[in-house]
């Protein structure tokens, strides 16, 4: 490793951890909370090519008890060693992930990924998936979370949508863009729109 | 401001929290296993609430809690105390003014928003449990939906005594699917919690930690021709005259003469500061 | 005018106080120090550092004046602090084969190498109240001899010569912690072992006994009891070997028991086992039994419904800081579930003494 890489590795954690850490939950979880809305998160500033809200997910929620996935498409020397340095959390294959990381097309396809069992649906796996932005709503959301319905864009309504039919297993999705965070749980029944 | 971190946890313990949480948010009225740690406080005075709460707040928030209802009770007032010492936020007795409520056996008379955040002490998590001892046996339940048990023991008390007697810590079903406790709140505040607020469970010693989102269908269980009452004493606050709040029953004398009054020490409080006068109340100094 | 009960917070620091002071006690009797406390009252730091999961004495010391010899208080003073200490590291498996023996004793071989050391046991005291310790004991020095240089082998290993035991397979598997993952059954034996040195010394010694008097019997003999300290060492990665950091005492016990067999597995003796921090004689015994009765399924043994062979049961209710704190809170205020209540009750009986009129009425019309 030369020493760019080195500082690139070193660089872009949290600078204060315990309240960065805190403000970046409170987002996720109201993504979470609430499906199709869009929460800012910042704080870290991971390698270039990953956003700042996917990179700020990693240190909140990522340590050496969770085996996070990089999809081909975001997977690189120089993350894992950003990833190792501030988090601890081993890299490890699809079927095994706590977290996966990647564009929607690389971290297909979905069912290699954990949906948990009947008395532990739990022991998921929580994708958070690069998009380009959040206009462009192509899916009505409703279930937990959602007074009457919201409206989503989605990589593939289709696909969320048979992950929800697994309910209470499946997958958990967070979108990230930016410094901009949006959250799809398995709870939420989606209709495509045209 | 201490020796401890930011709320008192190591950040390898919120993160575990946390990840507990969002799994609860994605499948409301599930258990999800956690790790709880040892507590500077005993399991069952609130570890699991002050886990879920010391993951949750940040420092800009402003933080209440209640116990029974009241903010004055001595628990209530050593967790806040805990949390003003180890987190340095902001307290509240006001409800409207609160950002993260932490509770024990009440919920709110005030109608919570948006953004808000209820954190509720569990002290068993199991809605099952008193019918079924066994985790084993109980997780499997919930895998297979099997809630017949749990008919069978609300329609026991039916044929016993002509109605549910159930008053507190009363079953839900959370979003059509998870039977849930919704802890030892009166059944009064059981309709309260289809809410525009995120509700949090936190149970330490039982290392579980389940979660409602906002507008989340939560029902009582019941059945058609018993349906489900959320009562209350009959009587208005003898302070402050509210007809629809919770109350808790004082005995005044030795006769036995007894008053009743709001288990929510704020909302009786802001009632009588608006005016209202109970029996044995007296009017605001003006 | 009815005033609600107010001042929660001055209550507190108040009683806060008084504890203080009655804590310290007279003030004309001399205050105890932490050595005091260290050196001579051994086995109760002993308890403390063992069911606090914390090897300090000094630490588990200051606990028990603290928490003014309430010992359960002390363990919840010791785990409280525990836990907010950081993780560097994992210690490789300390090795009893090697430890410096004080006290080391077989009840199924009259002789072994390594021989039959008492060590300062209360075994053979005559339990009579010592008056002259109320006075000021003077210092006694007691009869020392050339320690063991050879290492003091198992005696299981000896049965084991013979294969008559059931072999320990050995594994490089990472064992549980339950203070970092919680519960989950059925539990592997390395977290119900580490349930089981937590647990309440009280709770494991009533399991075992009930084990003892036919509650899942399992005809145990002590084939040791060993008692003394072992090296404690880490894998420095950057030094890239290991190095002694310490030494801690322990007490291990190893049961043998008997079996009858299996359909798989021809007759032999099974172990159980107990290994706890400091002097914990007791404790190690009793722990033993109740890993051997906790071990039906694997030996394809009858579950005979007994207490002591519900892992369930056992492991969910040995820890006395979960079961003192849950029972104790049943004294914080229930008003309002007990109002909830309250109002259920009175229901039911108006519904209920209606009901009885209405009966009373109707026969009378009749």
């Amino acid at each position: 490793m030369n020493q760019m890489t080195d500082n690139t590795v070193y660089a872009g954690g949290f600078a204060n951890p315990p309240v960065a850490s805190a403000h970046a939950f409170r987002a996720a979880m109201n993504a979470m909370a609430r499906p199709g809305t869009v929460q800012k998160i910042t704080g870290a500033t991971p390698p270039e090519g990953i956003s700042p809200a996917a990179g700020s997910l990693l240190l909140t929620l990522c340590d050496p008890e969770t085996g996070v996935f990089l999809a081909p498409d975001v997977d690189s020397d120089s993350l894992r060693g950003w990833l190792t340095f501030h988090t601890g959390a081993p890299i490890v294959a699809a079927e095994e992930a706590e977290f996966a990381l990647g564009g929607w097309e690389a971290l297909m396809p979905l069912d290699r990924f954990r949906i948990g069992t009947a008395e532990y649906p739990d022991r998921s796996t929580t994708l958070i998936v690069e998009v380009a932005g959040f206009d462009a709503a192509n899916a009505s959301l409703s279930g937990p979370g959602i007074k009457d319905t919201a409206q989503m864009g989605l990589p593939d309504p289709m696909a969320c949508a048979s992950n929800a039919m697994l309910y209470p297993l499946g997958v958990d999705f967070f979108f990230t863009s930016g410094s901009q965070v949006a959250a799809l749980p398995r709870s939420t029944q989606i209709r495509a729109e045209a | 401001m201490s020796d401890y971190n930011f709320a008192y946890l190591d950040e390898q313990t919120k993160r575990m929290i946390r990840r507990a949480i969002l799994k609860g948010l994605a499948v409301p009225g599930y258990q999800v296993p956690f790790a709880s740690r040892e507590m500077p406080m005993p399991y069952g005075w609130g570890t699991g609430g002050v886990q879920v709460s010391a993951a949750t707040l940040t420092p800009e928030d402003t933080f209440k809690v209640i116990d029974q209802g009241a903010d004055d009770t001595t628990n209530a007032v050593s967790i806040r105390k805990f949390f003003e010492r180890t987190a340095g936020v902001a307290t509240t007795e006001e409800t409207e003014k609160a950002s993260v409520i932490q509770t024990r056996h009440r919920i709110p008379e005030a109608e919570l928003t948006e953004d808000q955040i209820l954190v509720y002490q569990v002290p068993i998590p199991e809605p099952l449990r008193f019918l079924e001892p066994r985790e084993t046996e109980t997780r499997k339940m919930h895998a297979l939906q099997e809630y017949g048990l749990m008919h069978v023991k609300l329609y026991e008390d039916i044929s016993q005594h002509g109605a549910i007697a159930t008053s507190y810590a009363y079953p839900v079903k959370v979003s059509d699917r998870y039977v849930m406790d919704p802890s030892p709140i009166p059944k009064f505040d059981n309709p309260k919690m289809e809410m525009a607020a995120i509700q949090l469970f936190g149970a330490g010693r039982e290392q579980r930690i389940y979660a409602v989102p906002p507008y989340t269908k939560v029902v009582s269980l019941d059945f058609e021709d018993y349906p489900f009452e959320a009562s209350k004493a009959d009587h208005p606050c003898d302070l402050c005259a509210a007809e629809d709040s919770y109350l808790d029953e004082v005995i005044l004398d030795d006769a036995g003469n007894r008053m009743f009054v709001c288990s929510d020490t704020d909302y009786c409080r802001s009632r009588r500061e608006a005016g209202h006068v109970g029996r044995l109340g007296e009017e605001a100094a003006a | 005018m009815y005033v609600a009960v107010k001042g929660g917070e001055r209550a507190i620091d108040n009683a806060h106080a008084w504890l203080a002071e009655e804590r310290r006690g007279d003030t004309s009797v001399a205050e105890l120090s932490l050595a005091q406390i260290r050196e001579q009252l051994a086995l109760a730091v002993n308890r403390v550092m063992a069911e606090g999961s914390l090897f300090d004495p000094d630490l588990a010391a200051l606990a028990i004046k603290q928490s003014r010899g309430d010992l359960i208080e002390a363990i919840f003073l010791i785990r409280a602090y525990r836990t907010t200490l950081p993780r560097f590291g994992y210690t490789l498996p300390v090795e009893t084969g090697a430890m410096a023996c004080d006290r080391r004793i077989s009840a199924t071989f009259k002789d072994a190498p390594g021989g039959q050391v008492l060590g300062p046991t209360f075994d053979y005291t005559h339990r009579l109240l010592d008056f002259k310790l109320a006075a000021e004991g003077e210092a006694v020095e007691a009869p020392t001899s050339a320690p063991r240089t050879e290492p003091t082998p198992h005696i299981t290993e000896f049965l084991q010569g013979e294969d008559i035991i059931e072999r320990e397979p050995s594994s490089d598997a990472q064992p549980g912690d339950l203070t970092r993952e919680p519960m989950a059954f059925p539990a592997d034996r390395s977290v119900r072992l580490q349930s089981l040195t937590r647990g309440d010394e009280g709770f494991i010694l009533g399991m075992a006994y009930s084990t003892q008097r036919g509650y899942a019997r399992n005809h145990a003999f002590v084939g040791e009891l060993r008692i003394g300290t072992v090296a404690v060492e880490m894998e420095i990665p950057e030094l890239g070997f290991a190095i002694e950091i310490g030494e801690v005492e322990l007490t291990e016990c190893e049961t043998v028991n008997q079996f009858k067999g299996s359909k798989t597995v021809p007759p032999q003796f099974t172990r159980g086992y107990g290994l706890v921090f400091g002097q914990s004689e007791r404790k190690s015994i009793a722990m033993a039994l109740v890993d051997r009765a906790l071990r039906w399924k694997e030996l394809g043994e009858d579950n005979l419904g007994a207490a002591a062979q519900d892992e369930e049961f056992v492991l969910s209710h040995s820890d006395n800081i979960q079961a003192t704190g849950f029972l104790e809170h049943i004294k914080l205020p229930h008003y309002v579930d007990f109002q909830s209540e309250l109002e259920l009750v009175r229901k039911l009986r108006r519904e209920a003494a209606e009901a009885v009129e209405q009966m009373a009425a109707k026969e009378a019309a009749e």
